[in-house]
């Protein structure tokens, strides 16, 4: 048997290469278990045990996630908002202290170098959240852009570490853990955060996520990150919490739609090709922002457009797979998998805006024809939005 | 994880071979099977397929990603393991057992198949 990611052995500390980076909770995942997948440089929990069993733990009671990986940067200064809405493609000066706003960091051509969740954690302060393969980049445009502003850009990311608590069971469990302040829990809405304290340490507590369904994610310092990790993990055991891994947050995400850079995503895509005109504040913003001049004048007119499709069977279409119609290449799959919780194959794929409407596409699976159907994102909807 | 079972016959390619006179029934291994994730879906040769060592004869997916099962003898398929296609969780749960994917009447078996020992040291575990 072959198999494409086949290469990457698990990881053992003693013989992993100098670059491998760890997280602060390698031990526990280690001792937990947990198999291990390269990412970014990094050896992040791929699962733990099965990652169906994960995935539909998040979608009937908790997961929690370690994203350690991820990349903070903070921006700070009197002039950090105005910095930020010249930088990012959404208008950061507009959202109060304690919320956050998912945002874009474009080019010049108006493609996407990398899409992130913004929080102000202060009237001058904000933390910038960027992919972990994206850190360095995210980090150095950040600072370029803001170099003539009053406020300071600074790569966090080795100080900071996230936990991820997601799930319908997760506001329970948070309310239960020993030594959390939590204050402003009750008042905590979708896409706010609030500084508490956990034994001692700080630590943002912001209601996002990457999975469709309610939950939290921790920005903790590293040391004091395993601490929390157990502390929610006892706390959760009994309504169903387990550790998830990078493999059912992958596939979550993709029930619910979102993109994920490197595969929706990339410097040659326009917002507005993947579903995200709206994240541009093309309107609202009246001064310049890198890469608004191409956004205005947009893409070519026949240039592909993010769909979702659903397909027969059991055998999924996946990146790189082509969209056929008749004959013609029409697309290509950018993520796919047998969706765990609907029981049938679904892809994100850009297609031809001829296409897009069509009622005839098939997927080309490894030679073999398997019909499939344009159907609106997100595949997965959780029952009762959080407000 | 499962260690290797010490009365089978392996391949790199991380197929498990058990010889019972002419005929060989053939699986993936645990460590295969570990690597995939769970497993999601099967798709084996029809019973009377005559197989060459070497091609691919099935396809084993995961959530994640796609194996291919490669033939490891030439011969001709006798039996294929309908109850891991119905349930393809088997070859995650019992790789050596129930999760068997083929019975091959086999004229030839290659050079170079690896003892439980040799396939430990292969795979590290």
């Amino acid at each position: 048997m072959t198999e494409g990611e086949f290469h990457s052995q698990p990881a053992r500390r003693e013989n992993s290469p100098m670059t491998d980076r760890l997280s602060p909770l390698h031990d526990i995942h280690v001792a937990a278990g947990a198999a291990f997948t390269d990412f970014a440089g990094w050896q992040m929990p791929v699962r733990y045990s099965s990652d169906l069993a994960e995935h539909a733990a998040v979608r009937s009671a908790a997961g929690l996630f370690d994203l350690s990986h991820m990349g903070e940067i903070l921006v700070v200064g009197p002039q950090a908002a105005e910095a930020l809405d010249y930088a990012l493609a959404g208008k950061l000066s507009a959202i109060e202290e304690g919320q956050a706003k998912y945002s874009l960091l474009l080019n010049p051509e108006g493609g996407i170098i990398d899409d992130l969740v913004v929080y102000r954690t202060g009237p001058d302060r904000f933390l910038v959240v960027a992919n972990a393969s994206n850190r360095e980049v995210a980090a150095r445009e950040l600072r370029e852009r803001a170099s003539d502003f009053d406020c300071l850009v600074e790569d966090e990311s080795d100080d900071i570490a996230l936990i991820a608590l997601q799930g319908p069971k997760a506001e329970e469990i948070l309310r239960n853990v020993d030594g959390f302040d939590l204050p402003g829990l009750d008042d905590l809405k979708y896409y706010r955060a609030i500084p508490c304290d956990f034994r001692g340490h700080n630590v943002l507590v912001a209601r996002t996520g990457y999975t469709g369904e309610d939950g939290f994610e921790f920005y903790i310092a590293p040391d004091a990150a395993p601490a929390l990790w157990e502390a929610i993990a006892e706390t959760g055991a009994g309504s169903g919490l387990v550790p998830a891994g990078l493999a059912a947050r992958d596939t979550l995400r993709l029930e619910a739609g979102m993109p994920l850079y490197g595969h929706e995503l990339s410097t040659e895509t326009f917002p507005v090709q993947a579903g995200l005109g709206r994240v541009v504040a093309l309107k609202t913003k009246e001064g310049d922002f890198v890469g608004r001049a191409a956004v205005e004048q947009g893409p070519a007119p026949d240039a592909r457009i993010l769909v979702g499709l659903r397909s027969e069977g059991k055998r999924a279409g996946r990146a790189g797979y082509p969209v056929m119609l008749g004959e013609r290449v029409v697309g290509e799959v950018t993520s796919g998998a047998l969706s765990p919780t609907l029981g049938y194959p679904i892809a994100m794929a850009f297609v031809d805006p001829g296409a897009a409407e069509s009622t005839d596409l098939e997927l080309d699976v490894r030679g073999s024809r398997v019909a499939a159907s344009i159907v609106p994102l997100p595949f997965y909807k959780k029952e009762s939005a959080h407000d | 994880m499962t260690e290797p079972a010490a009365d089978l016959k392996y391949t790199a390619e991380h197929e498990w071979i058990a010889v019972d006179g002419d005929t060989a029934t053939i699986g993936i291994t645990a460590y295969a099977a570990d690597k995939l994730g769970d497993v999601v879906y099967v798709d084996l040769p029809k019973v009377g397929a005559s197989i060459a060592s070497g091609k691919v004869v099935g396809e084993i997916e995961s959530t994640k990603s796609v194996g291919e099962l490669f033939a490891p003898v030439d011969g001709e398929v006798v039996e294929a393991n309908d109850a891991v296609v119905a349930d393809p969780t088997l070859v995650n749960s019992d790789p050596y057992g129930a999760g068997w994917m083929i019975k091959v009447r086999f004229t030839g078996l290659p050079d170079g198949l690896l003892s439980a020992a040799d396939y430990a040291a292969l795979t590290g575990e």
